[in-house]
Protein backbone atom coordinates (compact mmCIF):
# COMPACT_ATOMS: atom_id res chain seq x y z
CA UNK A 1 0.00 0.00 0.00
CA UNK A 2 1.41 3.02 -1.04
CA UNK A 3 -0.16 5.09 1.53
CA UNK A 4 2.17 3.81 4.65
CA UNK A 5 3.53 7.29 5.04
CA UNK A 6 2.65 9.85 7.78
CA UNK A 7 0.31 12.74 6.39
CA UNK A 8 1.91 15.44 8.75
CA UNK A 9 5.81 16.75 7.39
CA UNK A 10 8.22 15.83 9.75
CA UNK A 11 8.60 19.67 10.48
CA UNK A 12 4.33 19.16 11.81
CA UNK A 13 5.73 16.10 14.10
CA UNK A 14 8.42 17.59 15.19
CA UNK A 15 6.96 21.19 15.88
CA UNK A 16 4.06 18.61 17.99
CA UNK A 17 6.94 17.36 20.33
CA UNK A 18 7.70 20.75 21.39
CA UNK A 19 4.28 22.16 21.31
CA UNK A 20 4.11 19.30 24.47
CA UNK A 21 7.42 20.42 25.74
CA UNK A 22 6.25 24.08 25.91
CA UNK A 23 2.55 22.91 27.34
CA UNK A 24 4.65 20.97 29.87
CA UNK A 25 6.60 23.98 30.73
CA UNK A 26 4.11 25.98 31.37
CA UNK A 27 1.74 23.80 33.25
CA UNK A 28 5.50 23.27 35.79
CA UNK A 29 5.86 26.53 36.26
CA UNK A 30 2.62 26.98 37.89
CA UNK A 31 2.73 23.90 39.65
CA UNK A 32 -0.42 22.39 37.71
CA UNK A 33 0.14 18.35 38.36
CA UNK A 34 -0.09 16.16 35.44
CA UNK A 35 -2.04 13.46 35.55
CA UNK A 36 -3.43 10.12 33.40
CA UNK A 37 -6.73 8.91 33.75
CA UNK A 38 -8.12 5.89 31.78
CA UNK A 39 -8.77 5.73 28.33
CA UNK A 40 -11.35 3.12 28.84
CA UNK A 41 -14.39 3.56 30.90
CA UNK A 42 -17.60 1.56 31.65
CA UNK A 43 -19.72 4.86 32.25
CA UNK A 44 -20.14 6.81 29.12
CA UNK A 45 -20.64 10.30 27.82
CA UNK A 46 -23.67 11.78 28.62
CA UNK A 47 -23.61 14.62 26.02
CA UNK A 48 -26.49 13.90 23.24
CA UNK A 49 -24.42 15.05 20.93
CA UNK A 50 -21.02 12.60 21.63
CA UNK A 51 -20.84 9.58 20.15
CA UNK A 52 -18.42 7.38 21.96
CA UNK A 53 -16.89 4.37 20.30
CA UNK A 54 -17.18 1.38 21.81
CA UNK A 55 -14.77 -1.83 22.61
CA UNK A 56 -15.37 -5.02 24.75
CA UNK A 57 -12.73 -6.67 27.51
CA UNK A 58 -12.52 -10.62 28.00
CA UNK A 59 -10.45 -11.67 30.56
CA UNK A 60 -10.48 -13.22 33.82
CA UNK A 61 -13.60 -12.70 35.55
CA UNK A 62 -14.73 -10.97 32.40
CA UNK A 63 -17.13 -12.47 29.12
CA UNK A 64 -17.36 -9.06 27.39
CA UNK A 65 -17.18 -5.86 29.54
CA UNK A 66 -18.56 -3.33 27.13
CA UNK A 67 -15.94 0.22 27.89
CA UNK A 68 -16.42 3.04 26.06
CA UNK A 69 -13.06 4.90 24.56
CA UNK A 70 -13.79 8.34 26.20
CA UNK A 71 -14.34 11.77 24.33
CA UNK A 72 -12.77 13.67 26.76
CA UNK A 73 -11.07 13.18 30.12
CA UNK A 74 -13.76 15.25 32.25
CA UNK A 75 -14.88 13.12 34.38
CA UNK A 76 -12.22 11.16 35.75
CA UNK A 77 -10.25 14.04 36.28
CA UNK A 78 -13.35 15.32 38.25
CA UNK A 79 -12.78 12.25 40.36
CA UNK A 80 -9.17 13.50 40.91
CA UNK A 81 -10.31 16.48 42.10
CA UNK A 82 -12.62 15.88 44.62
CA UNK A 83 -10.11 13.82 46.00
CA UNK A 84 -8.62 16.34 46.91
CA UNK A 85 -5.87 16.61 43.74
CA UNK A 86 -5.59 20.17 43.49
CA UNK A 87 -4.92 21.83 40.16
CA UNK A 88 -4.53 19.17 37.25
CA UNK A 89 -3.57 18.77 33.85
CA UNK A 90 -3.67 15.57 31.03
CA UNK A 91 -2.30 15.58 27.48
CA UNK A 92 -4.00 12.59 26.30
CA UNK A 93 -5.97 10.66 23.33
CA UNK A 94 -10.23 11.09 22.88
CA UNK A 95 -12.19 9.58 20.36
CA UNK A 96 -15.49 10.62 18.99
CA UNK A 97 -17.32 8.39 16.70
CA UNK A 98 -18.80 9.68 13.54
CA UNK A 99 -16.11 13.20 13.59
CA UNK A 100 -14.30 13.45 10.40
CA UNK A 101 -13.32 16.17 8.44
CA UNK A 102 -11.25 19.41 7.80
CA UNK A 103 -10.94 20.09 11.54
CA UNK A 104 -12.22 16.58 12.75
CA UNK A 105 -10.38 13.40 13.54
CA UNK A 106 -12.10 10.62 15.25
CA UNK A 107 -9.35 9.97 17.32
CA UNK A 108 -7.58 13.22 18.47
CA UNK A 109 -5.37 14.61 21.02
CA UNK A 110 -6.67 16.72 23.89
CA UNK A 111 -5.42 19.03 26.75
CA UNK A 112 -7.59 19.41 29.52
CA UNK A 113 -6.66 21.08 33.19
CA UNK A 114 -8.70 22.40 35.93
CA UNK A 115 -8.33 25.18 38.01
CA UNK A 116 -9.36 24.78 42.10
CA UNK A 117 -10.44 28.33 43.17
CA UNK A 118 -10.18 29.64 39.56
CA UNK A 119 -13.24 30.83 37.99
CA UNK A 120 -14.41 31.61 34.15
CA UNK A 121 -12.72 34.70 33.63
CA UNK A 122 -9.43 33.59 35.57
CA UNK A 123 -9.10 30.48 33.29
CA UNK A 124 -9.89 32.22 29.95
CA UNK A 125 -6.97 34.46 30.78
CA UNK A 126 -4.89 31.36 31.51
CA UNK A 127 -5.81 29.88 28.03
CA UNK A 128 -4.90 33.41 26.85
CA UNK A 129 -1.21 33.38 28.26
CA UNK A 130 -0.68 29.23 27.18
CA UNK A 131 -1.54 30.59 23.62
CA UNK A 132 0.69 33.44 23.63
CA UNK A 133 3.64 31.17 25.10
CA UNK A 134 2.65 28.41 22.38
CA UNK A 135 1.70 30.02 18.83
CA UNK A 136 2.82 34.26 20.26
CA UNK A 137 -0.93 35.08 19.27
CA UNK A 138 -1.53 38.56 20.00
CA UNK A 139 -3.95 39.49 22.56
CA UNK A 140 -7.47 38.30 22.79
CA UNK A 141 -10.70 39.93 22.73
CA UNK A 142 -13.39 38.74 25.18
CA UNK A 143 -17.34 39.22 24.30
CA UNK A 144 -20.69 37.73 25.30
CA UNK A 145 -23.09 35.01 23.53
CA UNK A 146 -25.44 37.70 23.64
CA UNK A 147 -23.15 40.48 22.35
CA UNK A 148 -21.56 38.22 19.43
CA UNK A 149 -25.06 37.68 18.32
CA UNK A 150 -25.97 41.26 18.00
CA UNK A 151 -23.02 41.82 16.43
CA UNK A 152 -23.12 39.29 13.42
CA UNK A 153 -26.56 38.63 13.34
CA UNK A 154 -28.59 41.54 14.80
CA UNK A 155 -30.55 39.54 17.03
CA UNK A 156 -30.44 38.49 20.94
CA UNK A 157 -30.11 34.93 20.95
CA UNK A 158 -31.16 34.03 24.95
CA UNK A 159 -35.09 35.82 24.12
CA UNK A 160 -35.08 34.27 20.52
CA UNK A 161 -37.13 31.51 19.94
CA UNK A 162 -36.74 29.00 16.97
CA UNK A 163 -38.84 30.38 14.51
CA UNK A 164 -36.95 33.62 14.52
CA UNK A 165 -33.51 31.68 14.54
CA UNK A 166 -34.62 29.74 11.26
CA UNK A 167 -35.72 33.10 9.51
CA UNK A 168 -32.38 34.30 9.89
CA UNK A 169 -30.82 31.14 8.83
CA UNK A 170 -32.86 30.96 5.99
CA UNK A 171 -31.73 34.86 4.51
CA UNK A 172 -27.89 33.71 4.79
CA UNK A 173 -27.95 30.37 4.06
CA UNK A 174 -29.43 27.56 1.62
CA UNK A 175 -30.97 25.19 3.79
CA UNK A 176 -34.12 22.51 3.78
CA UNK A 177 -34.02 20.92 7.24
CA UNK A 178 -35.79 20.55 10.37
CA UNK A 179 -34.05 20.83 13.47
CA UNK A 180 -35.11 19.37 16.44
CA UNK A 181 -35.00 22.51 18.90
CA UNK A 182 -33.67 26.20 19.15
CA UNK A 183 -30.03 25.30 20.34
CA UNK A 184 -29.71 23.87 17.10
CA UNK A 185 -30.33 26.84 15.25
CA UNK A 186 -28.11 28.38 17.19
CA UNK A 187 -25.59 25.91 16.28
CA UNK A 188 -26.42 26.30 12.70
CA UNK A 189 -26.25 30.03 12.76
CA UNK A 190 -23.11 30.13 15.72
CA UNK A 191 -20.77 27.47 13.22
CA UNK A 192 -21.79 29.20 9.97
CA UNK A 193 -22.25 32.48 10.16
CA UNK A 194 -19.94 33.45 13.08
CA UNK A 195 -17.60 30.91 13.76
CA UNK A 196 -15.68 31.35 10.32
CA UNK A 197 -15.24 35.42 11.09
CA UNK A 198 -13.67 34.89 14.76
CA UNK A 199 -9.86 35.40 13.06
CA UNK A 200 -8.41 37.15 15.84
CA UNK A 201 -8.55 35.11 18.69
CA UNK A 202 -11.39 35.41 20.43
CA UNK A 203 -13.14 34.47 23.71
CA UNK A 204 -16.87 33.93 23.70
CA UNK A 205 -18.33 33.44 27.60
CA UNK A 206 -21.71 33.17 28.70
CA UNK A 207 -23.92 30.52 27.11
CA UNK A 208 -27.12 29.85 26.76
CA UNK A 209 -28.56 28.42 29.87
CA UNK A 210 -29.52 25.02 27.54
CA UNK A 211 -26.17 24.85 26.20
CA UNK A 212 -24.46 24.61 29.87
CA UNK A 213 -22.87 21.10 29.56
CA UNK A 214 -21.49 20.73 33.17
CA UNK A 215 -21.23 24.50 33.81
CA UNK A 216 -22.87 26.19 36.23
CA UNK A 217 -25.58 28.62 35.49
CA UNK A 218 -25.93 32.25 36.72
CA UNK A 219 -28.24 35.39 35.87
CA UNK A 220 -26.16 37.76 33.98
CA UNK A 221 -25.85 41.07 34.27
CA UNK A 222 -29.36 41.89 32.38
CA UNK A 223 -31.05 39.23 34.91
CA UNK A 224 -30.91 36.57 32.66
CA UNK A 225 -29.69 32.77 33.19
CA UNK A 226 -26.82 31.93 31.17
CA UNK A 227 -24.10 29.00 31.42
CA UNK A 228 -20.86 30.17 32.75
CA UNK A 229 -19.45 28.42 29.95
CA UNK A 230 -16.66 29.99 27.55
CA UNK A 231 -15.12 28.88 23.88
CA UNK A 232 -11.98 30.06 22.48
CA UNK A 233 -11.79 30.60 18.76
CA UNK A 234 -8.71 31.12 16.54
CA UNK A 235 -8.52 31.91 13.19
CA UNK A 236 -12.07 30.68 12.50
CA UNK A 237 -11.17 27.40 14.31
CA UNK A 238 -13.16 26.29 17.88
CA UNK A 239 -10.20 25.57 20.08
CA UNK A 240 -11.39 25.61 23.86
CA UNK A 241 -14.05 25.06 25.81
CA UNK A 242 -14.59 25.66 29.25
CA UNK A 243 -16.52 26.03 32.05
CA UNK A 244 -17.05 27.84 35.60
CA UNK A 245 -17.65 23.38 36.94
CA UNK A 246 -20.34 22.53 38.63
CA UNK A 247 -19.72 20.69 42.00
CA UNK A 248 -23.41 20.22 43.08
CA UNK A 249 -23.88 16.44 42.78
CA UNK A 250 -27.55 16.17 42.83
CA UNK A 251 -27.27 18.86 40.39
CA UNK A 252 -24.97 16.80 38.18
CA UNK A 253 -27.52 13.91 38.80
CA UNK A 254 -30.13 15.75 37.09
CA UNK A 255 -28.29 16.93 34.12
CA UNK A 256 -27.09 13.31 33.32
CA UNK A 257 -30.76 12.19 33.69
CA UNK A 258 -32.22 15.22 31.51
CA UNK A 259 -28.87 14.21 29.06
CA UNK A 260 -30.32 10.56 28.90
CA UNK A 261 -33.93 11.93 28.14
CA UNK A 262 -32.65 13.79 25.96
CA UNK A 263 -30.81 10.91 24.12
CA UNK A 264 -34.24 8.86 23.83
CA UNK A 265 -36.29 11.71 22.47
CA UNK A 266 -33.35 11.43 19.57
CA UNK A 267 -33.98 8.25 18.70
CA UNK A 268 -30.54 7.21 20.36
CA UNK A 269 -29.43 4.50 22.69
CA UNK A 270 -29.33 5.18 26.26
CA UNK A 271 -25.69 5.00 27.54
CA UNK A 272 -24.13 3.93 31.05
CA UNK A 273 -24.37 6.95 33.86
CA UNK A 274 -20.96 7.40 35.34
CA UNK A 275 -22.53 7.30 38.88
CA UNK A 276 -19.07 7.57 40.40
CA UNK A 277 -18.37 11.00 39.23
CA UNK A 278 -22.17 11.61 40.81
CA UNK A 279 -20.63 10.35 44.00
CA UNK A 280 -17.68 12.14 43.53
CA UNK A 281 -19.35 15.41 43.44
CA UNK A 282 -21.50 14.30 46.62
CA UNK A 283 -18.32 13.99 48.48
CA UNK A 284 -17.34 17.14 47.33
CA UNK A 285 -15.69 18.83 44.70
CA UNK A 286 -13.45 22.08 45.25
CA UNK A 287 -14.89 25.06 43.54
CA UNK A 288 -13.14 25.29 40.19
CA UNK A 289 -12.72 26.12 36.47
CA UNK A 290 -11.78 23.34 34.12
CA UNK A 291 -10.74 23.55 30.01
CA UNK A 292 -10.48 21.45 27.39
CA UNK A 293 -8.35 22.38 24.24
CA UNK A 294 -7.88 20.45 20.80
CA UNK A 295 -3.85 20.25 20.42
CA UNK A 296 -4.09 18.87 17.10
CA UNK A 297 -5.95 22.31 16.25
CA UNK A 298 -3.65 24.02 17.97
CA UNK A 299 -1.19 22.74 16.06
CA UNK A 300 -2.85 23.37 13.05
CA UNK A 301 -3.04 27.24 14.28
CA UNK A 302 0.59 27.12 14.80
CA UNK A 303 1.97 25.38 11.83
CA UNK A 304 -0.67 27.43 9.92
CA UNK A 305 -2.05 24.14 8.40
CA UNK A 306 -5.58 23.93 6.08
CA UNK A 307 -6.59 20.42 7.50
CA UNK A 308 -5.80 18.42 10.29
CA UNK A 309 -4.28 15.46 8.80
CA UNK A 310 -1.48 17.42 7.73
CA UNK A 311 -0.45 17.24 11.89
CA UNK A 312 -1.31 13.82 12.27
CA UNK A 313 1.01 11.62 11.92
CA UNK A 314 -1.48 9.00 10.84
CA UNK A 315 -5.04 10.00 10.30
CA UNK A 316 -8.50 7.79 10.12
CA UNK A 317 -7.67 7.17 6.61
CA UNK A 318 -3.74 5.71 7.20
CA UNK A 319 -4.49 4.21 11.00
CA UNK B 1 -34.76 5.47 -5.68
CA UNK B 2 -31.11 4.94 -4.10
CA UNK B 3 -30.35 7.67 -2.01
CA UNK B 4 -27.16 8.99 0.13
CA UNK B 5 -27.14 9.63 3.97
CA UNK B 6 -25.02 12.12 4.31
CA UNK B 7 -21.78 10.25 6.06
CA UNK B 8 -21.37 8.84 2.15
CA UNK B 9 -21.17 12.70 0.54
CA UNK B 10 -17.87 13.14 -0.99
CA UNK B 11 -17.08 15.20 -4.23
CA UNK B 12 -18.39 14.22 -7.10
CA UNK B 13 -21.57 12.58 -6.08
CA UNK B 14 -24.71 13.67 -7.99
CA UNK B 15 -27.69 13.85 -6.33
CA UNK B 16 -30.73 15.55 -7.21
CA UNK B 17 -31.37 18.87 -5.54
CA UNK B 18 -34.67 21.12 -6.11
CA UNK B 19 -35.31 18.48 -8.91
CA UNK B 20 -32.28 19.35 -10.96
CA UNK B 21 -29.52 17.14 -10.98
CA UNK B 22 -26.09 18.41 -8.84
CA UNK B 23 -22.68 17.20 -8.12
CA UNK B 24 -20.75 17.87 -5.26
CA UNK B 25 -17.55 19.99 -5.46
CA UNK B 26 -16.54 20.12 -1.63
CA UNK B 27 -17.75 18.13 1.14
CA UNK B 28 -17.46 19.85 4.86
CA UNK B 29 -18.16 18.41 8.15
CA UNK B 30 -19.00 20.96 10.74
CA UNK B 31 -19.85 20.33 14.25
CA UNK B 32 -19.73 22.29 17.41
CA UNK B 33 -17.68 20.31 20.11
CA UNK B 34 -21.18 20.45 22.23
CA UNK B 35 -23.66 20.83 19.43
CA UNK B 36 -25.03 20.08 16.56
CA UNK B 37 -23.54 18.21 13.65
CA UNK B 38 -24.34 19.63 10.10
CA UNK B 39 -22.57 18.33 6.41
CA UNK B 40 -21.41 21.80 4.24
CA UNK B 41 -21.87 21.36 0.41
CA UNK B 42 -20.23 23.02 -2.19
CA UNK B 43 -22.56 21.89 -5.11
CA UNK B 44 -22.80 22.51 -8.77
CA UNK B 45 -25.82 22.28 -10.38
CA UNK B 46 -25.23 20.31 -13.62
CA UNK B 47 -28.08 21.93 -15.86
CA UNK B 48 -27.06 25.86 -15.09
CA UNK B 49 -23.30 25.24 -13.77
CA UNK B 50 -24.02 27.64 -10.60
CA UNK B 51 -21.98 26.44 -7.96
CA UNK B 52 -23.91 27.55 -4.42
CA UNK B 53 -23.52 26.29 -0.98
CA UNK B 54 -25.90 24.07 0.98
CA UNK B 55 -26.10 22.49 4.50
CA UNK B 56 -27.49 20.07 5.34
CA UNK B 57 -28.29 18.23 8.81
CA UNK B 58 -25.75 14.78 9.79
CA UNK B 59 -27.81 11.96 8.76
CA UNK B 60 -29.96 13.46 6.86
CA UNK B 61 -30.57 11.69 3.36
CA UNK B 62 -30.55 13.13 -0.82
CA UNK B 63 -32.17 11.41 -3.44
CA UNK B 64 -29.35 9.91 -5.62
CA UNK B 65 -29.12 11.70 -9.69
CA UNK B 66 -29.37 9.25 -12.38
CA UNK B 67 -25.91 10.65 -14.15
CA UNK B 68 -23.46 9.15 -15.57
CA UNK B 69 -20.69 10.17 -17.74
CA UNK B 70 -19.93 8.19 -20.61
CA UNK B 71 -17.30 8.06 -23.59
CA UNK B 72 -18.80 9.07 -26.89
CA UNK B 73 -18.04 9.85 -30.35
CA UNK B 74 -19.40 12.86 -32.23
CA UNK B 75 -21.12 11.72 -35.44
CA UNK B 76 -23.23 15.09 -36.80
CA UNK B 77 -25.48 17.74 -36.51
CA UNK B 78 -28.83 17.78 -37.96
CA UNK B 79 -29.49 21.86 -36.58
CA UNK B 80 -31.86 20.69 -34.27
CA UNK B 81 -29.73 18.01 -32.49
CA UNK B 82 -26.21 16.84 -32.23
CA UNK B 83 -25.47 13.00 -32.51
CA UNK B 84 -23.00 11.29 -30.68
CA UNK B 85 -21.97 7.60 -30.42
CA UNK B 86 -20.60 5.23 -27.56
CA UNK B 87 -17.31 4.62 -28.09
CA UNK B 88 -17.46 1.11 -26.23
CA UNK B 89 -18.46 -1.16 -29.55
CA UNK B 90 -22.72 -0.83 -28.25
CA UNK B 91 -23.05 1.43 -31.37
CA UNK B 92 -25.62 2.87 -29.39
CA UNK B 93 -26.45 6.49 -30.41
CA UNK B 94 -27.25 9.86 -28.55
CA UNK B 95 -29.31 13.17 -30.06
CA UNK B 96 -27.86 16.29 -27.53
CA UNK B 97 -29.98 19.16 -27.86
CA UNK B 98 -28.26 22.35 -28.20
CA UNK B 99 -28.82 23.44 -24.19
CA UNK B 100 -26.79 20.14 -24.27
CA UNK B 101 -23.92 20.74 -25.97
CA UNK B 102 -23.92 24.64 -25.46
CA UNK B 103 -20.47 25.61 -26.02
CA UNK B 104 -18.66 22.74 -26.67
CA UNK B 105 -20.24 22.90 -30.55
CA UNK B 106 -17.24 25.36 -31.40
CA UNK B 107 -15.25 22.60 -30.51
CA UNK B 108 -17.06 19.41 -32.22
CA UNK B 109 -15.48 17.64 -34.74
CA UNK B 110 -16.42 14.35 -36.60
CA UNK B 111 -15.49 11.47 -34.78
CA UNK B 112 -13.39 12.86 -31.96
CA UNK B 113 -14.43 11.53 -28.31
CA UNK B 114 -16.32 13.65 -26.13
CA UNK B 115 -17.49 13.29 -22.70
CA UNK B 116 -21.02 12.97 -22.86
CA UNK B 117 -23.22 13.03 -19.63
CA UNK B 118 -26.05 11.50 -19.28
CA UNK B 119 -29.34 12.41 -16.99
CA UNK B 120 -31.77 9.77 -17.05
CA UNK B 121 -30.08 8.42 -20.43
CA UNK B 122 -30.89 11.81 -22.07
CA UNK B 123 -27.25 13.67 -22.92
CA UNK B 124 -27.43 16.39 -20.10
CA UNK B 125 -23.75 18.18 -21.15
CA UNK B 126 -21.07 17.60 -23.37
CA UNK B 127 -17.40 18.55 -22.26
CA UNK B 128 -14.87 17.77 -25.40
CA UNK B 129 -11.26 16.80 -24.72
CA UNK B 130 -8.86 19.51 -23.20
CA UNK B 131 -7.21 19.33 -26.64
CA UNK B 132 -8.73 19.38 -29.96
CA UNK B 133 -6.92 19.63 -33.53
CA UNK B 134 -8.68 21.65 -35.94
CA UNK B 135 -8.27 22.78 -39.23
CA UNK B 136 -7.79 26.55 -40.37
CA UNK B 137 -10.62 27.54 -43.56
CA UNK B 138 -9.91 31.06 -43.53
CA UNK B 139 -7.30 33.41 -42.64
CA UNK B 140 -5.72 36.55 -44.17
CA UNK B 141 -2.28 35.51 -45.85
CA UNK B 142 1.00 33.95 -43.59
CA UNK B 143 2.92 36.73 -42.54
CA UNK B 144 6.62 34.70 -43.19
CA UNK B 145 9.23 36.20 -41.10
CA UNK B 146 7.13 38.38 -38.61
CA UNK B 147 7.16 35.51 -35.38
CA UNK B 148 9.58 37.95 -33.50
CA UNK B 149 7.09 40.48 -33.58
CA UNK B 150 4.31 37.76 -31.49
CA UNK B 151 1.41 39.53 -33.67
CA UNK B 152 -1.86 37.68 -34.40
CA UNK B 153 -4.58 37.63 -36.15
CA UNK B 154 -7.86 35.74 -36.10
CA UNK B 155 -8.87 32.32 -37.65
CA UNK B 156 -11.09 30.82 -38.70
CA UNK B 157 -11.68 26.84 -38.57
CA UNK B 158 -13.09 24.56 -39.36
CA UNK B 159 -16.11 23.74 -36.78
CA UNK B 160 -16.92 27.63 -37.08
CA UNK B 161 -15.20 28.75 -34.37
CA UNK B 162 -12.77 32.04 -34.39
CA UNK B 163 -9.06 31.78 -32.51
CA UNK B 164 -6.47 34.09 -32.38
CA UNK B 165 -3.38 32.57 -34.20
CA UNK B 166 0.26 33.58 -34.92
CA UNK B 167 0.69 35.93 -37.88
CA UNK B 168 2.56 32.65 -40.08
CA UNK B 169 -0.26 30.37 -39.70
CA UNK B 170 -1.63 29.76 -43.20
CA UNK B 171 -5.14 28.24 -44.40
CA UNK B 172 -5.42 24.71 -44.48
CA UNK B 173 -3.15 23.92 -41.83
CA UNK B 174 -4.14 22.07 -38.64
CA UNK B 175 -3.61 23.48 -34.92
CA UNK B 176 -3.55 22.25 -31.63
CA UNK B 177 -6.34 24.34 -29.55
CA UNK B 178 -7.36 24.40 -25.72
CA UNK B 179 -10.69 24.23 -25.69
CA UNK B 180 -10.91 25.37 -21.95
CA UNK B 181 -9.70 28.84 -22.83
CA UNK B 182 -10.31 28.76 -26.14
CA UNK B 183 -6.30 29.58 -27.37
CA UNK B 184 -4.39 28.45 -29.84
CA UNK B 185 -1.34 25.81 -28.26
CA UNK B 186 0.72 25.45 -31.47
CA UNK B 187 0.72 23.36 -35.04
CA UNK B 188 -0.50 20.08 -34.55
Amino acid sequence: MADWQPSAGLDQIRARAELYRTVREFFSERQVLEVETPILSAAAVADPHLDPLRSSYRGPGQQGLQLFLQTSPEYPMKRLLAAGSGPIYQICKSFRNGESGRRHNPEFTMLEWYRPGFDDRQLMAEVEALLLAVCGCSSARYISYRQLFIEHLQIDPHPADAMQLQKIAQQHLDIDLQLDDRDGWLDLLFSHLIEPRLQQATFVFDYPETQAALAQVCEDEAGVKVARRFELFVQGIELANGYLELTDGEEQQQRFLKDQNTRQQLGLQPLPIDERLVEALKSGMPACAGVALGMDRLLMIAESCEHIDQVLAFPLARA
Amino acid sequence: MASYSTNEFKSGLKVMIDGDPCAMVDVEFVKPGKGQAFTRVKMRNLKSGRIWERTFKSGESVEAADVMDRDMEYLYTDGEFWHFMLTDGSFEQFAADKAAVADATQWLKEQDVSVVTLFNGVPLAVTVANFVELEVTETDPGLKGDTAQGGSKPATLSTGAVVRVPLFINEGEVLKIDTRTGEYVSRA
